[in-house]
């Protein structure tokens, strides 16, 4: 289970009415690479996983769905207070016709979110080679979008996200690590 | 050296409801433990290079496991 606090991991502040943005932002939200896909992702691997490695994958986890809320938050304060005009003119016409100002679990280009982007094969070096691989594209994602955007106070906040995949990502290759130990030698059957 | 296949003893719960499997294996085979290949690697003959599928013995992983095949190809 889970005990919720009611803040976020790090401040979230947008200082420039700029709803294109959000556009771009949505990619970490729903898309293939996003907050959503890596917290389902890790918590899902968990039940088959070697036990070494469970507490680290919960732990990761339960963090994405913290820069989900963050993620989320920064859209929401983008596109509240814009009219329908602004929408459209920010590139979310079919975004406002489909949900009005709604958030939704879906790419930068619509696709709405799909279980395919994620994968437990039930191998574990699979499993986690696959989690890093997704740090890194979410840290490249950040990157794109930092550079897409000019906003100072917005851009903190991505930079926060951005390191933070940086530390997941090693910590995966840690619990490959770990699992790669020559520990108990072999059972015999 | 490395061994191929690692084994752990997953948690059983005394209320399972199907007999419990007490250890299960994965896989760590060779390419986990070296970055590159380095040079000079010592070859299997060619015929036995084709039963394993590959040229160099210290890359040869073998499947499925010890556990389950009885013989010692390691």
């Amino acid at each position: 289970m889970w005990y919720y606090e009611k803040k976020l991991e790090y401040p979230v502040k947008v200082s420039e009415c700029n709803p294109r943005l959000a556009k771009f932002l949505i990619e970490q939200y729903g898309g293939a690479d996003g907050e959503l896909a890596a917290a389902l992702r890790y918590l899902n691997q968990r039940y088959s996983i070697p036990d070494k490695v469970i507490g680290l994958l919960t732990d990761i986890g339960t963090e994405e769905f913290a820069h989900l809320e963050m993620i989320a938050t920064m859209i929401y304060k983008l596109t509240k207070d814009a009219t329908p005009e602004q929408m459209e003119e920010a590139g979310l016409g079919a975004h406002y016709a489909n949900h009005d100002k709604a958030l939704f679990y879906h790419n930068a280009a619509g696709a709405p979110w799909t279980a395919t982007y994620i994968q437990a094969k039930g191998d574990p070096i699979a499993d986690l080679y696959e989690d890093i691989a997704a740090e890194e594209k979410a840290r490249a994602t950040y990157q794109w979008i930092i550079n897409l955007s000019d906003d100072p106070d917005l851009n903190d906040g991505l930079k926060y996200l951005r390191e933070r995949e940086v530390v997941h990502s090693l910590r995966f290759r840690e619990a490959v690590e770990i699992l790669k130990e020559e520990r108990d030698k072999k059972i015999i059957f | 050296m490395f061994t191929q296949y690692k084994f752990w003893e997953p948690y059983s719960s005394p209320y399972d409801p199907c007999p419990p499997m007490t250890v299960k294996s994965y896989s760590t085979p060779p390419q986990l433990y070296i970055n590159f290949q380095p040079p000079g690697l010592a070859q299997f003959e060619p015929r036995a290079a084709l039963y394993h599928g590959t040229l160099w013995k210290e890359l040869f992983s073998p499947y499925p496991g010890p556990d389950k095949r009885g013989d010692v190809d390691e």
